[in-house]
Formats: structure tokens, C-alpha cells, sequence
């Protein structure tokens, strides 16, 4: 009980302090490297009034939604962006010489450099629109896999992956005669860095990891994972999608070859993704998929593609999304990245410990590193029928495996109870959360 | 709580808790598994068939509370039935559990399986309470391949 308790107090304090300005959301992003710390406390009543879909009661309750690692709730500021869009600015992009076509463009665009600047990647053609980051891991499978990959070469995966980094791998694998090799884990589920060693050797032709996993919550020792494929000159793909809602990433300081995560799970609209490339490898990189914009000029005898990062966006691209996201990223750089992974390590240790207070409720995912995600089971009541209570309770949390098939089986569970962060959550809601653990309790008793 | 009780009624609470015929059934005749890809729920049901009559009826497998108490009030309530019974009974349940009740049903014959009606208010559940039923289908249709419900 103890260690939680007094790092929530803190967080109460806090709370009770002199409210500071509504987060200002800036149109433009500060410049890089000049990222703006913001100089108001960090008030999570404040941040709440910011979402209006918070605001709501579900089956006469409060709203307390913990599926975050679903997908997470907009901020007024990105739903009046898509709004704004459409109504003032809705134009295609990159070939209209009228003015609509011209802001739209440049807020497009815009957005690129955000997300630059949010992942602090070296250039913003290094940054490419997809739909998620499903698409991004089909789109590295498909382009940068389909040039490498051949008969006998091995991918190495862990085995708390998420399906999406599974599957892509899999068809590749299938079509080219290749191999997956699958990194253990341990029963805290962590990845077992010394029997990942021994896998890479010279038939790997690529490393993709989680950085979170959306199943346990555990932070992958990313760094030292590339750092190790590196040395056998392996490219990393990093599934991201679980992590950048919760931690500062920094891809030229991971070093990672490849990034790919969701707009819709760090506060941006859903169709929305991006995959990060290093410049040298995407300009190798045949494309995706033809199309439209993803050309420079195109006979019936042959094709000239367009540069980086147009040749991975053939069509026209879900460009109100992307705008949505840069707004979201202005928004989450208006709080401030540090003092969202501060607010939710606290909750999340607050959580941790209240739930492991429970008796008969188990944590499965363990890790000494987490982040923002707590999948338990309960006695043997099953994890659907605890979060059909917990609906009851207007608490939403997910039950099922996560798609992470493989990982629950590892673990030993069909399926868990998944309770997942985000910056507005408080510690009230938590007490909520618990309250209604009780209740399912009572109810299958 | 008034709609969770609809939902999660006394008997599915006690079949969910004590399941009936929960066991592999030696010199069962046909069988078949039923599997709910959404949830990784499964489910195998085993039939002794006597010519057209279920002589016995038994289930293993893992589910939440509806789709165990689900099984288990089926496999309680075929016992004896003949084939056309029970695929009578499997649209019937069907059309209970989806709110789409297009025959009239015999309420005697209904009775058991009435605490299901909650399920309707529920879609997302509608599969866990029909899965063993889907099994079962397949199982008296002598269809091999596991039977998904998505």
C-alpha cells in the first residue's frame, strides 16, 4: 500500500493548486530542438474539460474510460481541427493551384514537420502517411521485406507481439520461403535479451519489435534490442503504436530503423498513421502501392516514381487525419510529453498497487519497466463477464486476448482484463475501477 | 444492476459455476468444436446419437459465464431429444437469444432456455450464448471442421 500511496500525494497536491491557463494550443509548432516546457502545473481536472466525451454518464455513471490502449479520446482542440477543415479548408492536396488546395496542402504538410519534430526524426521526408500502424508494418513487409527477404533468411519477432506485427511477417515468409525466428520471453513477460542474441546471425534479414506491448504493458529494452541487430548490421523495425502515447521517443537516439505508430492512440483521429523510414533506406525502397501523387511523371511504357516521402503515398491521403494529428501532437506538446509519462507512472503505480490489494486478482505482465497498461485476471470469473460488470459500472475497460494470441498462451491465460492509461485518467477513477471489482465479485460469487 | 440481472440470472450463475456434463464423453459418436475467434472462447461438444436420439451430450472447453452456462443448460436440456428436436430448438435458440422470435414457441419446451432472453439486450454476447449451440449444429450435421462463430 505504501509506495503508491505516497507517490499519489504529490499528484493531490498538485491538484489543489491555483489553476493555470487552459493549455494553449499553438498552430505552429515550436522549432526543433526548442520544444517549449510548458510552465503550468500539470492539472488533470483541467485536461478532462479539454475532452468533451469525458463529460458523459454510461448507464447512469460516470464515464471512466481505461481502454486507452484502444484507442484514446479526442481533445476538443483536434475535433474542432477536422471540423475546421472541412468546413473552411477541404481541398486536395499537392496539385491545386487555387487557395484551398494551397492551405490544405500547407497544413498538411505542417503536420509532416510535427511529427518530425515529435519523434525527432533528422528530415520530414523521413516521415510517411499511412492509415495506422498496421499499414506501416504491411508497408515496410511489402516494400523494404519483398526487396530483402528471401528463400532460408529469418525476421525475428518477440512473443508479445501484437497480430499486426505478426501477420505481415508471416505472409511475407510465406511467399519468399523465409523464416520467423521468436524471441522468449520470462513470466513477468520481458524479452529474454540473452536468447534474442543467439537468434541473430546471418540469415536475419530484419528484427521487428514492440516497443510497449499492448497485452502487458512492458516497456521492451528498445535501445539495446537494436543495438544487438546492429552489430549483425540487421535493420529494427519498431512497433511504436503502444509507446509514443506514453513516453518521449526519439528515433535518431533509438537508432531504430524503421518506427510505426497510430494517430487514434495518441489523441489524433482514427485512419491515421505513420512510418518513419531512415531517408537511405525508404530512397531504396521500391513503393508500396501505385497511384496518384506517388509519381513523377507516368507513360504507358514506364513510370518515374516521385521522391520521399511522396512515393509511399500513392492517392489522395487521409489529409483532415493528418492535420488532426499534428493538432494532436501541438496539444500533447502544450502539456508536456515528460509530465504526461510522470502523471501516468504515478497512476499507473496507484493502480498496480490497489488492484494487487484485490484478493484473487492476479497481474499478469510484470515487468520492472511498464507503461500505461494493467491486463489481470480474477479468480476463475472470466475476463468478458468482468468487463460486462464493469460496463454496468460505467467503467470500460477491454477483455479478450488482445490480439496477442500468442503471448496470452505463452502466459498461460485465454484472456485477460485490460486496464489502459491515459493522461486524463485520475486516481478517483481508479477507486471506481475497484469499486467495481467488488461488484463483479458479488455478482459471481 | 436491474439490466445486469437480466443479463447474468440466478440459473446461468449456477450453471457457470457448477456445469453440467462438463466432461469428455466416453463413446461419444460425433462431436464438434465451436470457436469464438473474438474472445479466443472455445468450446467442444460430444454426442452419443442412438440412431436419431441423444442418448447422451456432454461439453469441455472455456468460456465466460454465458457461453459455459449456455452449454451446460443445453447439453442439460437435450438429453433424450431426438436430432429434430434438438435442430429445432438450435433456430429457436437462435432466434431467442438474437430478440427475433419469429415462431411461436412452445413455452413448456422453451422454459429452461428462457433465461437466455436477457442476451438479447447484449449483442456483443449474443455469440458466447450461442456458441455450444453452433458446436452442436455441427456436430449433429457431422460437419468436421471447427465451427467459428464470426
Amino acid at each position: 500500500m505504501t509506495t503508491a500511496t505516497k507517490a499519489s500525494i504529490p499528484a493531490r497536491v498538485r491538484e489543489r493548486e491555483a489553476l493555470a491557463e487552459v493549455v494553449v494550443v499553438s498552430s505552429t509548432a515550436p522549432p526543433p530542438g526548442l520544444r517549449k516546457v510548458p510552465d503550468h502545473p500539470f492539472e488533470v481536472r483541467k485536461i478532462r474539460d479539454d475532452f468533451p466525451i469525458l463529460q458523459q454518464r454510461v448507464h447512469g455513471k460516470p464515464l471512466v474510460y481505461f481502454d486507452n490502449a484502444a484507442t484514446t479520446q479526442k481533445p476538443q482542440v483536434v475535433i474542432d481541427a477536422l471540423w475546421r477543415y472541412y468546413t473552411a479548408d477541404n481541398a486536395n492536396i499537392h496539385r491545386g493551384v487555387h487557395l484551398l488546395s494551397q492551405r490544405a496542402t500547407q497544413d498538411y504538410e505542417d503536420s509532416r514537420v510535427k511529427v518530425q519534430r515529435f519523434i525527432n526524426a533528422a528530415h520530414s521526408h523521413e516521415v510517411i502517411f499511412v492509415r495506422g500502424a498496421t499499414e506501416g508494418i504491411n508497408l515496410v513487409a511489402q516494400s523494404y521485406g519483398r526487396k530483402h527477404v528471401q528463400a532460408d533468411d529469418e525476421i525475428i519477432l518477440s512473443t508479445m507481439e501484437h497480430h499486426s506485427n505478426i501477420v505481415p511477417w508471416q505472409m511475407l515468409c510465406e511467399e519468399k520461403g523465409a523464416r520467423l525466428r521468436i524471441v522468449p520471453i520470462n513470466d513477468a513477460g520481458e524479452i529474454l535479451l540473452e536468447e534474442y542474441e543467439k537468434l541473430l546471425g546471418p540469415r536475419t534479414k530484419l528484427v521487428s519489435v514492440v516497443h510497449v506491448s499492448n497485452a502487458l504493458g512492458t516497456v521492451n529494452p528498445i535501445r539495446q534490442i537494436i543495438e544487438m541487430a546492429h552489430r549483425h548490421n540487421v535493420p529494427v523495425l519498431v512497433d511504436g503504436a503502444q509507446a509514443v502515447p506514453h513516453l518521449r521517443v526519439d528515433v535518431r537516439d533509438l537508432d531504430c530503423d524503421f518506427y510505426v505508430f497510430s494517430g487514434h492512440k495518441v489523441y489524433g483521429p482514427t485512419g491515421i498513421g505513420i512510418v518513419y523510414g531512415k531517408a537511405d533506406l525508404l530512397e531504396a525502397m521500391p513503393p508500396y502501392q501505385g497511384g496518384g501523387d506517388m509519381i513523377s511523371s507516368v507513360t504507358f511504357e514506364k513510370t518515374t516514381y516521385n521522391t520521399l516521402p511522396h512515393k509511399f503515398e500513392a492517392g489522395t491521403p487521409h489529409i483532415a487525419g493528418g492535420i488532426g494529428l499534428g493538432v494532436a501532437i501541438d496539444y500533447l506538446n502544450g502539456v508536456g510529453l515528460d509530465r504526461i509519462a510522470a502523471h501516468e507512472r504515478e497512476l499507473l503505480a496507484y493502480a498496480t498497487n490497489a488492484l494487487a490489494g484485490i484478493p484473487g486478482l492476479r497481474i499478469i505482465g510484470t515487468a520492472k519497466e511498464k507503461a500505461g497498461v494493467i491486463s489481470f485476471v480474477l479468480d476463475d470469473i472470466h475476463p468478458h463477464d468482468i468487463g460486462q460488470v464493469l460496463d454496468n459500472q460505467g467503467v470500460a475497460i477491454r477483455a479478450g486476448h488482445h490480439c496477442a494470441m500468442p503471448v496470452m498462451k505463452r502466459l498461460g491465460v485465454p484472456a485477460t482484463a485490460r486496464v489502459s492509461l491515459a493522461l486524463y485518467n485520475t486516481e478517483q477513477e481508479i477507486d471506481a475501477l475497484v469499486g467495481g471489482i467488488q461488484k463483479v465479485r458479488e455478482v459471481f460469487q | 444492476m436491474s439490466d445486469l440481472r437480466e443479463l447474468y440470472q440466478e440459473v446461468i450463475l449456477d450453471h457457470n459455476k457448477s456445469p453440467r456434463n462438463f466432461r469428455k464423453l466416453e463413446g461419444a459418436n460425433r462431436m464438434a468444436e465451436g470457436y469464438n475467434p473474438l474472445c479466443g472462447d472455445h468450446v467442444t461438444v460430444y454426442l452419443h446419437l442412438e440412431g436419431d436420439v441423444i442418448k447422451d451430450i456432454s461439453f469441455q472447453g472455456t468460456g465466460c459465464a454465458i457461453a459455459k452456462a449456455s452449454a451446460s443448460i443445453m447439453t442439460w436440456h437435450l438429453k433424450g431429444k431426438t436430432k429434430g428436436e434438438a435442430l429445432l430448438l438450435f433456430e429457436r435458440f437462435h432466434q431467442l437469444v438474437t430478440g427475433n422470435r419469429r415462431t411461436n414457441l412452445d413455452p413448456l419446451e422453451m422454459e429452461e432456455l428462457d433465461v437466455f432472453s436477457g442476451v438479447s439486450e447484449f449483442p456483443v454476447r449474443v455469440k458466447c450464448a450461442s456458441l455450444a449451440w453452433h458446436a452442436l449444429h455441427a456436430a449433429l450435421e457431422e460437419r468436421e471442421k471447427p465451427v467459428s462463430t464470426l
